[in-house]
């Protein structure tokens, strides 16, 4: 909300300056987003003489004009405005002056070919309003060469504040004031408000509220006068610059009030243009299919949600949000009625929201303005209207109710400390308040405080000890330490938060980065990867690639590796541990920890070497991130079954899947399946990994943290190799498997050294060598012993794999 | 030919022999020749045993004499030639060192700023006797607004720019959490208990002492807002702390995660829909470096939000507002981040570009504690 310090002082007696005013406004929590000396700002701009405006050679939309502003020489300015023309008076700005509609600073220059020495502004381009038509048009006597500051009044300082949406009594100048007396600087100065008397009765009834029972009604009450024979037109100048110092454009004296008293007083009024009103004016809902051509010059469709003032012809104003062109005052209108009304603050919102609308009213009105100022504000209205347009004002209009109960508040004052910390006489307390405009009375601990009626956002003792700090300042709260602990602090993480920070530094020590991705992807991509469900879909999407929640991880790291192979980057490791959306219950919220390799970017490097050139990454350096991470989370991945039933966007043959059970899948590896590769536009080889950190159990609550005992033998181990030959589809993990099972006690390890397959092998067949570790625990193996756990281990494996033990 | 002569000869000959081995191998063969069951030196000794008692006195010492010397010289040479061949060994084997290596995992491998200063924070905030409590992202409008004492049709609630999901089976139209603040109120919630998913932090009992990171969007863009950010927030709820408590925590907080001795704040009253009292916090900064410097200078920067908690609120978790009281505050992590570590815009944070990532990221042993250091 911006405001003038001269506008501040009609309402405020001080003596403060603008800085301290500034200052107070801040701690009060009325917080200053901006203070302008207008003068200043504006100081630079001069009164110019548009000698000439010719076409320019080059431009169909641009004009070379010779400009005389005052300095004693006729500059060549281009202007591409389409009001620019021979003889006309506007507003010039030399090379270097700051354009602060447009934050640059305009510089010499050369425009198609045409030298240009400074710009002939808008009322847009210095910031005073919307108007950017052209540029502006200045009346033939303004005075060559004047700062245009002086020559529009333009001085003084101005506030923008920002307003919290709880504070509609500060969206006026007066409630401004009001809360800064209440804090000390400066009184509130009080405005005449008292009934005009009328010249006669009002040719319109009081307006009728025309609903239905149950219906929703925005309007409470209805306040409006007939004031007959004005002379409308221009505005006085100080209202001009008033409205313009806050970057309002001045239309003419009867709206420019309308202008005056809600920016002034935080209350909206309406003026229709009382001739063009056909019979009498009803309030109602509008009706399926009506319209209204509002004061913006869009016409905007109207639904039964949303009341309206309307004549016998159709909805003449959107009841708290816009008034109608229809019935809009025009300098020549004669017979004025203005309306001041009450509405539903939560109703009008919605009609705000519906139709898109942004208006001061709304804006007031949504926030809630003091019901006690309907008639004050309409006779206030009626005084401006006669001061400034004469007119004689007929019997005021009233209908409809609005008398909102009165809220007292059974306050301790000790409520004061306990919320606070801070410690506050009584009597302070009581004068805080009744300078905010409580009422308190009583004596005592407790006293009953009276909510004054623009406060309705005041109801509880929370709200009361948060006037009585502000006035005080909350700096004056004094810091007191949080009690410590009187323990060792416990555990901080739950096991799955601890999970998270484990697999991440685990996957970055693998020479992987850390993503962090969007959670919404594109629909096509969620529907790929499993996803895409209406329910998991935004209804109001920010972007179209942007609108699904994401099923997995993969389609944001997959993007963004694309991203980076088309900077240049085609070998990298990406990982991002982060929540993915399989349902929209919270229990479809699971974290996975997921990765990709791209290119050749293996552990041990990437790209061309002395030492050797990486390979392209496949499906076992997925397998070596997922189990190293697996195992960093204490789930050994020997401890979980491994299938090789691979997701669906890995390559079938070069993929798996780990798991605790069939029903409790932990993760996926594998190199990208060729088709998603080509249907995503990944023209780099991909190995990547998910894992589901939610499926992962818990672990085992134990009553001690013992290792157990080490059991280790003096003894050494005695190896074994064997090789088989078995058929292509026999699995390491079934030999495996085989080999350890032959004997539990002597077998303490079995490793694959060497796998080959080839014509000489046979079609179809492969070539597996073990060496298997045998440890003796009590004595020395004899050669018996050894042949006969050899001999189980071959009789194992074969019986697994049907193949043979090779010669 | 007298044995001196006889002596003399064979040791100028053995000993050229010597020096003329430019090899183990050659040495050896001297060594053989001369001193071998056959060799020259060992047959000169044999002849001791044919002779006459006298001349063997002085014919002894003088053949094993030689013997030894000759010995001697041998074992000199092989030392000799053994050191010179380790010598051309290592000759042969000098490699330049100065090779680069491919980086190691850890050099190449980073943390996001975001993870990074997530667990920076619960790093301070275990010292204060915090945990980490968490809920989900798609959230109802309960959670997000309603239990949280925003009015319906409030403006508070539009200023939100809320996502929302289209409406289920069920036809309740969800809703993407606009900030952390649902989490408070799964925490002090009685009726949230049992959660259903395990990393939704269960009810917990008065006192209550807890951080909230998360994920929260708002519909929303531009070089300071991303549709999707993260928030961190902060719940005290017992039955004495008050703002007092607040001013210092938040100081404490700010202290030790800019790692600065001294931090300003300027508390100003504001509105929040959920704290009564509120206030908007700012932080003493100096700009004029082009830089943000936060703890110098005469400049302000919003940093965070805080108040107590709205009694409301407190009563719609099913507590009796005249009993327990406490204070919540939130703040931006990508913000707060990026005022710490200096990265210029927020959508970055987003575009997982390796470059960015690389400079931008952390060391996975960087692991921030309270014991060695937040940030090294």
């Amino acid at each position: 909300m911006k405001f003038t310090l001269d506008w501040l002082k009609e309402h405020l007696d001080t003596t403060a300056s603008a800085d301290e005013i500034g200052a107070a406004l801040t701690m009060i929590g009325l917080e200053l987003e901006e203070i302008e000396d207008q003068g200043k700002a504006f100081s630079e701009f001069v009164v110019a003489h548009v000698v000439s405006a010719e076409q320019h050679p080059n431009a169909d939309k641009l004009k070379v004009c010779k400009v005389d502003a005052g300095s004693g020489e006729i500059l060549d300015v281009v202007c591409g405005a389409p009001n620019a023309r021979t003889g006309m008076k506007s507003v010039f700005a030399f090379p270097g002056t700051y354009i602060p509609g447009k934050d640059i600073t305009i510089g010499k220059g050369v425009i198609r070919g045409q030298v240009s020495n400074g710009m002939l502004c808008s009322a847009m381009e210095l910031g005073l309003g919307n108007d950017h038509d052209g540029i502006i048009d200045l009346p033939a006597d303004a005075p060559t060469g004047q700062r245009y500051s002086d020559y529009a009044g333009l001085k003084g300082v101005t506030f923008d504040i920002s307003i919290t949406p709880n504070r509609g009594d500060c969206t006026g100048v007066h409630g401004i004031a009001r809360d800064l007396a209440a804090f000390g600087i400066g009184s509130l100065k009080t405005t005449d408000m008292s009934p005009v008397p009328s010249t006669g009765t009002s040719p319109f009834a009081p307006l009728p509220h025309q609903f239905a029972p149950g219906e929703d009604k925005t309007i409470r009450k209805f306040a409006g006068r007939y004031i007959r024979g004005v002379r409308n037109g221009p505005s006085p100048a100080w209202l001009q610059r008033r409205l313009r110092a806050v970057g309002l454009r001045p239309i003419n004296a009867i709206v420019d009030i309308t202008n005056l008293v809600s920016l002034g007083w935080g209350r909206p009024l309406h003026a229709y243009d009382a001739a063009r009103i056909v019979g009498q004016p009803v309030l109602r809902n509008a009706r399926p299919g009506e319209e209204l051509d509002a004061l913006d010059n869009r016409t905007y469709p109207l639904d039964e949600t949303m009341t309206v003032i309307a004549d016998d012809v159709g909805p003449l104003c959107l009841g708290g949000i816009m008034g109608g062109e229809r019935s809009g005052v025009v300098e020549e209108t004669v017979d004025v009625f203005m309306e001041c009304a009450s509405w539903d603050p939560q109703l009008v919102a919605r009609t705000g929201r519906k139709t898109g609308i942004v208006s001061d009213a709304r804006y007031r009105l949504e926030r809630s303005v003091d019901p006690a100022l309907t008639e004050p504000g309409l006779e206030l209205a009626t005084r401006l209207v006669l001061e400034l347009c004469g007119g004689e004002p007929l019997e005021p209009v009233v209908s409809g109710e609005d008398t909102p109960p009165a809220v007292v508040i059974d306050f301790p004052f000790s409520e004061v400390e306990r919320l606070t910390g801070l410690r506050i006489a009584a009597d302070e307390i009581e004068a805080i308040l009744s300078r905010l405009g409580f009422a308190v009375e009583g004596a005592g601990f407790t006293r009953k405080v009276t909510v004054p009626s623009w406060r309705p956002d005041v109801t509880q003792k929370a709200d009361l000890v948060e006037e009585v700090m502000r006035m005080v300042g909350v700096d004056k709260v004094p810091v007191d330490p949080l009690p410590r602990l009187h323990h060792v602090a416990p555990r901080m993480l739950t096991t799955i938060q601890n999970r998270r920070r484990v697999a991440r530094r685990a996957l970055a020590a693998r020479g992987l980065d850390e993503a962090v991705t969007w959670s919404f992807i594109p629909h096509e991509e969620a529907v790929r990867f499993g996803g895409g469900a209406e329910s998991l879909q935004l209804a109001n999407a920010i972007a179209s690639d942007m609108t699904d929640m994401r099923p997995s991880l993969l389609p944001g790291l997959l993007a963004a590796a694309r991203r980076n192979a088309h900077r240049g980057r085609a070998d990298i490791g990406l990982f991002e541990v982060g929540q993915v959306f399989l349902s929209d219950a919270p229990e479809g919220q699971h974290t996975h920890a997921s990765g990709l390799r791209t290119g050749t970017a293996r552990l041990t490097g990437a790209g061309r070497h002395w030492q050797g050139d990486a390979k392209q990454v496949g499906v076992f350096d997925a397998k070596a991130d997922l189990a190293a991470a697996l195992d960093a989370l204490g789930v050994g991945i020997d401890k979980l079954q491994l299938v090789a039933e691979p997701a669906a966007w890995s390559h079938p043959g070069r993929g798996g899947r780990v798991q605790l059970g069939p029903k409790i899948i932990v993760g996926w590896f594998g190199e990208l399946h060729p088709a998603w590769s080509e249907a995503m536009d990944i023209d780099f080889p991909v190995a990547a990994f998910e894992i589901d950190l939610d499926a992962l159990p818990e672990p085992r609550k134990k009553p001690t943290r013992s290792k157990g005992a080490l059991d280790i033998s003096p003894l050494m181990p005695v190896k074994r190799d064997f090789a088989f030959l078995v058929d292509r589809s026999a699995s390491a993990a079934s030999i495996l498997r085989a080999a350890r099972g032959a004997d539990k006690t002597l077998i303490e390890d079995v490793t694959i050294f060497d796998i080959f397959e080839g014509a000489h092998v046979g079609e179809g067949k492969k070539s597996v060598a073990i060496e298997v570790t045998l440890q003796p625990r009590d004595r020395t193996l004899t050669d018996e012993e050894i042949e006969k756990v050899s001999g189980a281990v071959v009789a194992a494996v074969v019986k697994t794999t049907g193949g043979a033990l090779r010669g | 030919m007298s044995l001196e002569t006889q002596i003399s000869d064979l040791r100028a000959e053995i000993t050229a022999a010597i020096e003329a081995a430019e090899t183990e191998q050659s040495l050896d063969a001297v060594r053989v020749a001369a001193l071998g069951k056959k060799g020259s030196v060992s047959a000169l000794l044999a002849t001791l045993g044919t002779m006459a008692p006298e001349d063997r006195k002085t014919a002894g010492p003088a053949i094993n004499g030689l013997k030894n010397e000759i010995a001697g010289l041998i074992e000199a040479r092989g030392s000799e030639l053994r050191d010179k061949a380790l010598e051309a060994r290592l000759a042969a084997e000098t490699v330049d060192v100065t090779l680069p290596l491919q980086p190691a995992p850890t050099a190449r491998g980073r943390i996001h700023p975001i993870s990074q200063v997530m667990d920076e924070i619960a790093a301070i905030f275990s010292d204060m006797g915090f945990s980490i409590a968490e809920g989900p992202d798609i959230e109802t409008d309960y959670f997000n607004f309603t239990a949280l004492n925003f009015p319906e049709g409030h403006p508070a609630r539009e200023m939100h720019d809320t996502f929302f999901l289209k409406p289920g089976a069920d036809g309740e139209r969800k809703l993407l959490r606009t900030h952390t603040s649902p989490v408070q109120v799964r925490v002090m919630q009685k009726t949230n208990n049992p959660p259903t998913a395990g990393y939704i932090t269960p009810p917990i009992d008065p006192p209550i002492r807890v951080v909230m990171p998360g994920r929260t969007y708002r519909n929303d863009s531009d070089q300071t807002h991303t549709p999707m950010f993260h928030q961190v927030e902060g719940l005290v709820i017992d039955k004495s702390s008050h703002i007092g408590q607040l001013r210092w925590v938040l100081e404490e907080f700010l202290k030790a995660y800019f790692e600065i001795p001294d931090v300003t704040l300027r508390f100003r009253p504001s509105f929040f829909p959920f704290t009564e009292p509120s206030m908007e916090v700012d932080v003493q900064c100096d700009r004029s470096g082009g830089e943000v410097k936060i703890g110098q200078g005469s400049d302000w920067l919003e940093i965070l939000g805080c108040g107590m908690v709205h009694p409301n609120v407190i009563a719609n978790a099913g507590l009796d507002p005249d009993v327990y009281q406490g204070f919540a505050w939130g703040m931006g992590i990508d913000r707060i981040a990026m005022l710490k570590y200096g990265m210029p815009d927020l959508r970055a944070f987003f575009d997982a570009d390796q470059r960015w990532l690389d400079h931008y990221g952390f060391r996975p042993f960087d692991l921030p504690t309270l014991f060695a250091g937040l940030s090294s």
